[in-house]
């Protein structure tokens, strides 16, 4: 990057930024720690271990984890299919993509719902055919968290995949391997780092989600209510020490596991010789 | 001899395509799970907005709770977006066009409020603005109300889509570089004027597009909004939670309508998204 000494203006817009980061971000978000720092160590286990805000642990991380690695195949074969192939209603279908990125979360809240309750379209379907009730369990938070995740994958790996270098397939087939070769041994390895970064992306927004999820889930104690909602019940029954406990709870998982994930696409990427 | 070396070039062209039932396979899943769980909820939104007809959707949406939801998002989009747009161009101005230490510090926390949980996003704020927060007793004995007013949802929505602009920009300046606007400088040009006659026509388009996700994201926020609202009817409800309200009655059509109005806003932001990505390669060729 090319530095400048002519360039005017740095001092105020250093200030600016620091400023309004300061005012907006760094001491509303170090509230958090202070008020954390106030509760002793009794005090904060008494908070989290309650088995009630343990399930809800339990469900927000394994439905998360479960719908980002859908979101991960699903993805995967999207961006593989965008970027490959040709077909009719392709650039269409490509914009479609995007959709949770655009529609607000209440709104997609709301429809889930509807199209997955036992009365709903899907929700009938799925009910009398095989038996499985998809709204106000824990399927319906894994259906709503897909439908977030899946740009986060498509998006992360779609420029990889174009960006990804033809002449090695094309030296691999000259030296005769078959197309699954290709794929297993090419192209998958390279691609395979990319789809971690998306999947974990998808996976840190389901934990913190909060309005595709709650419509669907039908927030049962112990069986699908989610951490975040739990810390709107704490927050509405005034209780800011106990919301206070569980948000850092979650932020402190949260980053362990993204860490976690980075190591396990360093490992990745070491492999592929990248 | 001639027909080994067409063998080999055909056994080699069949490594390179996916066999014809693998790709048909492949487009028939991405295009089944695109309809199933894209296109289908966003049909949906429209198909129960008017399932009792047109009249029935006109009358829910100019109900005055849902008009005043209508105005208070409008509201809070006015004073995010052109926030965090001066802030977005200040900050890349920072990042890309001066070295100084801690600047990988600086980008990172820009960033912050992208791994937050929106409901944790909320909660700062009521800690800070809360009856119990650091300011809530100075607060009340001045009577500002910022919690469970439409303050504390502006300042959340602000949070929540800090860095949408910011992030935009700083990839493209940091390749377009400074030399057309060091040139600019060194011939006499002004700092203001070397911004808007140089650097704001380069970076217009990326500009647009992240005003567009700003703007979407803070009329569409939910969670962080939901939590410092405390959804008084007709006074801090924005068009999400107005949707909230009005689902958990069991008033489908006010729901619906509402949604559709935010489901309006989000085609519509698909498509001048795909606007401006085609804008901005097209740009990126030219230069």
């Amino acid at each position: 990057m090319t530095q400048s000494r002519i360039m005017p203006g740095f001092k105020p817009s250093l200030a600016y930024t620091l400023l309004y980061l300061a005012l907006i971000v760094l001491i509303p978000l170090s509230t958090l720690v202070f008020k954390s720092l106030q509760l002793n160590l009794e005090d904060y286990w008494a908070i989290i271990s309650h088995p009630r805000i343990i399930a809800s642990f339990r469900v927000s991380f394994l439905t998360s984890l479960i719908a980002s690695a859908v979101a991960g195949v699903f993805g995967f074969v999207i961006a593989w299919t965008m970027v490959r192939y040709n077909f009719i209603g392709k650039r269409f279908l490509d914009a479609l993509i995007d959709l949770p990125f655009a529609l607000p979360t209440a709104v997609a809240g709301v429809v889930l719902a509807t199209i997955y309750q036992p009365s709903g379209l899907l929700g009938k379907w799925l009910i009398d055919s095989f038996g499985l009730k998809v709204a106000y369990t824990p399927v319906g938070i894994v259906i709503a968290l897909i439908f977030v995740g899946i740009p986060f994958v498509v998006r992360t790996v779609e420029p990889v995949l174009q960006e990804f270098d033809t002449t090695m397939e094309e030296a691999a087939a000259s030296l005769g391997a078959s197309r699954w070769l290709i794929f297993a041994r090419i192209i998958f390895p390279n691609i395979f780092p990319a789809v971690i970064t998306g999947v974990s992306l998808a996976f840190a927004r389901g934990v913190g989600e909060y309005g595709s999820v709650i419509f669907i889930a039908g927030n049962l104690p112990y069986v699908s209510e989610i951490v975040p909602l739990l810390i709107v019940t704490k927050l509405e029954q005034y209780d800011y020490a106990g919301a206070t406990a569980i948000a850092l709870t979650m932020l402190v998982i949260s980053f362990v596991l993204l860490f976690l994930i980075n190591l396990l696409q360093l490992w990745a990427r070491r492999r592929s010789g990248q | 001899m001639h027909a080994k070396v067409q063998l080999i070039g055909q056994v080699e062209t069949q490594a390179l395509y996916d066999p014809k039932w693998v790709r048909y396979s492949l487009i028939g899943i991405a295009v089944g799970f695109i309809t199933l769980f894209l296109l289908s909820p966003l049909l949906l939104v429209l198909y129960q907005a008017f399932s009792k007809g047109l009249q029935a959707y006109w009358n829910a949406l100019s109900e005055p709770d849902g008009l005043s939801a209508l105005r208070l998002t409008l509201l809070v989009a006015v004073i995010t977006v052109p926030m965090n747009t001066v802030f977005g161009v200040v900050a890349a101005w920072t990042i890309t066009r001066f070295e100084f230490p801690g600047k990988n510090l600086l980008t990172t926390l820009i960033d912050l409020p992208f791994s937050v949980s929106p409901v944790i996003s909320g909660l700062i704020f009521v800690l800070l603005f809360g009856a119990q927060g650091w300011f809530g007793e100075w607060l009340q004995a001045h009577d500002i109300k910022i919690i469970f007013a439409v303050p504390g949802i502006v300042l959340a929505t602000i949070f929540i889509t800090f860095p949408f602009v910011v992030r935009e920009l700083i990839p493209l300046m940091q390749e377009l570089g400074c030399e057309e606007e060091e040139a600019a400088i060194s011939l006499g040009a002004s700092g203001w004027q070397t911004f808007f006659f140089v650097t704001l026509p380069n970076i217009k388009w990326a500009l647009l597009y992240g005003v567009l996700l700003c703007n979407a994201r803070a009329m569409g926020e939910f969670g962080a909004v939901s939590v410092v609202s405390g959804h008084i009817r007709g006074m801090t409800n924005t068009l999400p939670l107005h949707i909230e309200v009005s689902y958990n009655e069991y008033d489908v059509i006010a729901a619906f309508a509402s949604a559709s109005v935010l489901a309006g806003l989000a085609i519509v932001t698909l498509v001048l998204k795909t606007f401006l990505e085609w804008k901005q390669s097209k740009a990126g060729f030219s230069s």
